[in-house]
């Protein structure tokens, strides 16, 4: 089936989510015996035909300096006239901010099912069946298809980036993009650090850590790593770090390859947050902490003891004086 | 200025998540369920702040489910807003949800239609964009400030590493995370009053779902911990680098 693949980008540059996007959707596109064509809305400073490398034949790009802002409703009315105009089937996004802005907005257009949060390819054994995540990463749901055109959103970091050879050929479209109504006017980010929800490894602190001034050392191991920063709810409630910080059922669900927590208990909520991290390392003076049973490395012991060695040690594997 | 809050019921967030009948069925027996802690915390308590500076405002809540939603409508009524509305049918998937809400909110004539971020059972943060492109209105997702100036709203969302704030008219459909609101809990007098306000029941838009569930899976059980003694961090350190490779 032909597959479209929405890139995302910010800042001039395509996002890794959407690399993770396009390496998914070349598989589909192999798996059903059709191709994989990328839509870019906006301008980038990257070369847009290395992205094919990651498996597409073509890439569409609908060259408007506005686009690179996003209104949901302007990019659905963009995208659903590419879809129609290339007779795409499957239309993947990353289940990024945008892909949860514009997808939800694109099935409602095109009577096209949605499954948000995919975590895998489709099983088309027997019809067309995506398995997502659900109750907060405590489970998945297999879901059925039917319709005609079909909207995937895979979460970020489910799906490994596969990069080979390849160019694409890049086509512009020309589309009427309607003025804006929601109308951006301020952006701030926080400069230098590594964004929590595309963050590779998370380093993350909670009230065992006792007090604000105490998360030098959390920071420090954070940076080694190239982490982002986490904390649990008790810790952004009580102002001790910022709110987007805060992890969990309640707070922002993450799904990094490395998950390291220091000083959390390990409540039901916020595991409901994190749980879908690869590896989970645990450090708790508790040996009863619940964490420890979700996790699969840990240290029992006082954190102002261990994460100082543990800097240490890396400072040691990387070189750093 | 008319509002209008989107309620789902959830289970609770300690309660086991398991299946019946196959993989099938979500096991609700002995489950507790409570207002999608989304909806309650930011989405309708949000709604509330703006009614309590504009007391014209009028304030009500949506729900698409069965009569057992009520006692969490009930709930969410106990908090603030002035009537419910329960379109009758058992949901089915998020764009049936969403259509059901649209019909609702387009015969109410809504200034403001606001949604959680998600749901915590079937995160799909799917419903408000869906209902914002069904009544063809503007929406902004995954907001974590709203201010009002007449009928301008300056809203703030999260977007990747940071936060972008947006200028937009009413109307408008919202999905609501934290830094929205702070969460309340309802007083006597809101639980006494909750009793008597009015909750609409009306019989659901004839809609297809685009999608169903075929079946649940749990994932596999963590292989245990692997435990390094404290005295030795740089074990761990070394087990993460060549075991996992993942420094
Ligand atoms: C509806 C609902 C939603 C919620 N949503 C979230 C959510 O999204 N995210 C979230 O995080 N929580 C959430 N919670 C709260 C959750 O239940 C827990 O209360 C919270 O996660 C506990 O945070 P904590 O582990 O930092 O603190 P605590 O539970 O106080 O745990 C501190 C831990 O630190 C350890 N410790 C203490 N001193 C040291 C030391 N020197 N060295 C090493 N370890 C030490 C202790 O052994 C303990 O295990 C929610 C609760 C409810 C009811």
């Amino acid at each position: 089936m032909s597959v479209l693949v929405f890139i995302d980008h910010a800042d001039g540059h395509i996002k890794k989510a959407s690399l993770e996007a396009l390496s998914y959707g070349a598989a589909l596109a192999a798996k059903t015996d059709g191709t994989a064509e990328g839509i870019i809305l906006g301008t980038v400073n990257e070369e847009l035909a290395a992205l094919g490398k990651y498996g597409v034949k073509k890439v569409y790009q609908v060259k408007n300096e506005s686009l690179n802002h996003l209104d949901a409703q302007v990019f659905t009315k963009v995208i659903a006239e590419a879809v129609s105009s290339t007779g795409s089937k499957i239309i993947v996004f990353s289940n990024n901010l945008s892909g949860k802005a514009i997808a939800p907005r694109l099935s409602a257009r095109l009577k096209a099912g949605l499954v948000a949060g995919a975590v895998a390819l489709p099983d088309t054994s027997n019809g067309f069946v995506v398995k997502k995540n659900v109750f907060s990463g405590k489970a998945f749901a297999n879901i059925s298809v039917s319709t005609d055109i079909k909207i995937i959103a895979i979460n970020p970091n489910s799906y490994p980036v596969s990069a080979g050879d390849g160019t694409a050929e890049i086509a512009d479209l020309a589309i009427n993009v309607d003025p804006f109504k929601v109308k951006t006017v301020s952006v701030s980010k926080s400069s230098g650090e590594v964004p929590l929800t595309e963050a590779e490894i998370v380093v993350s602190g909670g009230r065992g850590l006792k007090g604000p001034e105490n998360w030098g050392m959390v920071e420090e191991l954070a940076k080694l790593l190239h982490a982002a920063t986490a904390c649990s709810r008790p810790v952004a409630d009580s102002h001790w770090r910022p709110h987007n910080e805060h992890v969990g059922q309640t707070g922002i669900a993450i799904a990094p390859n490395l998950y390291i927590a220091i000083g959390i208990s390990g409540a039901i909520q916020h595991l409901a947050g994190v749980n879908r991290s690869k590896v989970i390392v645990v450090i708790n003076k508790d040996p009863e902490a619940p964490f420890f049973k979700a996790a699969d490395y840990g240290i029992v012991g006082d954190a102002f003891e261990v994460v100082p060695k543990m800097i240490e040690a890396v400072k040691k594997l990387k070189g750093v004086a | 200025m008319k509002i209008l809050v989107c309620i789902s019921k959830t289970p609770d967030t300690t309660a086991k998540i398991a299946f019946t009948d196959n993989n099938k069925k979500f096991a609700a027996d002995g489950v507790q369920w409570i207002i999608n802690p989304y909806d309650e915390w930011y989405a309708l308590v949000r709604a509330i702040e703006l009614k309590e500076k504009d007391p014209s405002t009028v304030l009500h809540l949506v729900t698409v489910a069965g009569a057992d939603a009520d006692p969490i409508i009930r709930k969410a009524l106990a908090l603030g807003g002035d009537e419910a509305i329960r379109v009758n049918t058992d949901s089915h998937d998020s764009f049936f949800i969403a259509s059901q809400i649209a019909s609702v909110a387009k015969q109410g004539g809504y200034d403001i239609v606001f949604t959680g971020k998600e749901t915590i059972d079937y995160n799909g943060s799917s419903v408000g964009g869906m209902v914002a492109e069904l009544l063809d209105l503007p929406y902004i997702s995954l907001a974590t400030k709203f201010e009002l100036n007449g009928t301008a709203a300056t809203v703030t969302r999260e977007i990747e590493g940071g936060e972008e704030t947006d200028e937009a008219s009413l109307p408008l459909v919202v999905s609501c995370q934290k830094g929205m609101a702070e969460q309340r809990i309802p007083n006597m007098k809101g639980i006494m009053g909750a009793r008597t306000k009015p909750l609409k029941v009306v019989e659901p838009a004839a809609t297809e779902a685009l999608t169903t569930i075929v079946s649940f899976e749990t994932p596999p059980a963590k292989a245990g911990v692997k435990l390094v003694p404290a005295d030795n961090p740089a074990e761990l350190i070394r087990l993460l680098h060549e075991e996992t490779k993942l420094i």
